[in-house]
């Protein structure tokens, strides 16, 4: 037990290295605006992208609606700071909480339906969430809510996004993270071992929406305005690639996915025709010679780098 | 109690005491309805009629975890391992709903999460090593030759620590020479847990030879009870087996 604090504290080390690093070149310059702002994006991508891993890929159980559950914590948040003044923190907390209640009580009964069915209903409830935004005059309408203050920079981006990971990799890495995966490994025997199967598909769907209202919260503090257009199913498919491209079920795959496919679209962008040709090319690629996804279900650890070091092929499975 | 899919009668009148610690062997031709009162037993289904009593408690009605977590596990017919997951998970599984630890204590490893992770690691590990698998713990489940995953099932089975224990053919697709090992396992895991063991099973060489009472089914009624001396002889179950022009 104490190896994995140790792990744990290096990698979180790691990680304010990293921040350090980016952080240092933003300010002298190295990194212009365009990749600062594609930096910021990303860390709000890789939440939204482990935290749909956490539903799709530990649990198993099929939503495609992120994106409504981002929007939910996109106006929330919005509303308490441009309408009420009211400071950024507790707006993002808001943000998420509201997400996450609107996904335990739509999870409840969706929740019921496994596979393609479930799909189409996270899909149709997306939309709703969308479209009764569209309509509520308070928040804008179809012209979006403007004026929310630029509060989002990369300090709290980054940090957000530690604070999920963690979240995240310790959920997983605990008992009831273990009920979770065994709802997807085989649902049957996890209630046949005393696994409240409902109970945990729930709560994994709860802690899924909640974080995506958290990213939520901080994308439409970076981007000035809340507009519906931002929280299309379109969205929830870009989300949903990154999950699958890193492979579902593994965390630093949902991440790894995240950076490539911001990286495709980020590196590519000044030809806008060849931007989406390439992203679909990589797709094709993958399914058809990796159809796990980059990762499968594995984890990349500080383990698997020893091994593969060693020259031997780094399959064993880390935490 | 009974139990009827529409106008099917699947298991009709299916009456059994079973005392605690006794091993009791439930058979019958295929489609007589063994594997619908484990069903029912084990709450996949909710039995039409009739009465489920478990340590004086009613059990009707009640979800299958949640009769898993009153002491009632089970084994599948076909088997139902986490497949992807390592032999150690598929065990630390079972030990889901006797840990004490909360969300927030997991989430920040704080409090609880410690102990209670190294005191669930080491009881499965010696769990493993009991049942001979202590050298797969880090294989995953589905790479283990056959016989291997049947024995993981019933560790898993029994590291959820249940006072009754539901066999659904555990011998099959062993060799002669496995289900002896398994006749001798049945035996000594009783012993060693203190439990009661209802069992289905195809082979007459082990239900006969472990099985201190036997049960037996055909058209989802019981046809009759008793030692396997008794049942050997009874002319009612050779009829269901072997038609009644053979006598």
């Amino acid at each position: 037990m104490r190896e994995k604090r140790k792990e744990d504290l290096m990698i979180f080390a790691g990680c304010l290295a990293v921040y350090a690093a980016v952080q240092t070149l933003m300010a002298t310059g190295v990194i212009g605006a365009y990749w600062e702002r594609t930096i910021v994006y990303l860390c709000i991508y890789i939440i939204l992208a482990t935290s749909l891993n956490l539903i799709n890929g530990i649990t198993g159980q099929f939503s495609i609606g992120h994106a409504g559950f981002m929007a939910v914590g996109a106006y929330a948040s919005a509303v308490l700071t441009v309408k009420f003044g009211l400071p950024y923190l507790l707006a993002i907390v808001v943000g998420g909480a509201a997400a996450g209640l609107l996904g335990f009580v739509i999870g409840l009964p969706t929740l019921r339906l496994s596979g393609d069915y479930l799909a189409i209903a996270t899909l149709g409830l997306g939309e709703i969430i969308r479209i009764t935004i569209l309509n509520i005059p308070y928040i804008g309408g179809a012209s979006g809510l403007m004026g929310i203050p630029k509060y989002t920079n990369f300090t709290w981006a980054f940090f957000i996004m530690l604070f999920v990971l963690f979240f995240i990799k310790n959920f997983v890495n605990s008992t009831h993270g273990r009920a979770c995966i065994s709802i997807r490994e085989n649902e049957i025997a996890a209630e046949a071992m005393g696994i409240n199967t409902t109970k945990y598909k729930v709560l994994a769907f709860t802690l899924g929406a909640s974080f995506a209202g958290v990213a939520g919260a901080l994308f439409s503090h970076y981007t000035y305005i809340a507009h519906p257009a931002s929280f299309t199913f379109m969205q929830s498919f870009n989300i949903l690639t990154m999950v699958v491209l890193g492979g579902l079920g593994s965390m630093s795959g949902s991440i790894i996915g995240a950076i490539l496919l911001m990286w495709v679209s980020a590196f590519f962008a000044s030809w806008p025709e060849l931007r989406m040709v390439i992203y679909s090319l990589v797709l094709i690629l993958l399914m058809l010679y990796r159809p796990q996804g980059l990762l499968g279900d594995k984890e990349l650890s500080l383990k698997m780098f020893g091994r593969l070091g060693g020259g031997q092929r780094g399959t064993s499975q880390g935490n | 109690m009974s139990m009827a899919f529409g106008g099917l009668r699947a298991v009709s009148d299916f009456n059994l005491d079973i005392s605690s610690g006794e091993l009791i062997g439930l058979i019958g031709p295929n489609g007589a309805g063994k594997t619908t009162v484990f069903n029912v037993l084990t709450g996949v289904y909710i039995p039409t009629a009739g009465q489920l009593e478990f340590e004086g408690q009613s059990l009707v009605g009640l979800k299958p975890y949640q009769i898993t977590q009153r002491g009632i596990a089970r084994t599948f017919q076909n088997i139902r391992l986490f497949a992807n997951l390592t032999v150690l998970d598929n065990v630390k599984i079972a030990y889901h709903f006797h840990v004490k630890y909360g969300l927030l204590e997991s989430v920040c490893r704080i409090g609880r999460y410690y102990p209670e992770e190294a005191e669930i690691e080491e009881k499965a590990i010696r769990f493993l090593d009991i049942f001979q698998l202590g050298h797969r713990k880090d294989e995953i489940a589905k790479n283990l030759p056959y016989g291997e995953q049947r024995r993981l099932e019933i560790a898993r089975a029994l590291a959820a620590k249940p006072q009754l224990l539901l066999l659904d053919e555990p011998a099959a697709g062993m060799n002669p020479q496995e289900t002896q090992k398994l006749m001798e396992m049945i035996r000594w895991i009783r012993k060693e847990f203190n439990l009661t063991i209802l069992l289905i099973e195809h082979d007459m060489s082990l239900v006969m030879g472990v099985c201190e009472r036997i049960c037996v089914l055909d058209y989802g009624c019981i046809i009759a009870k008793g030692t396997p001396d008794e049942i050997k002889n009874n002319p009612r179950v050779i009829e269901a087996y072997l038609g009644g022009e053979v006598l």
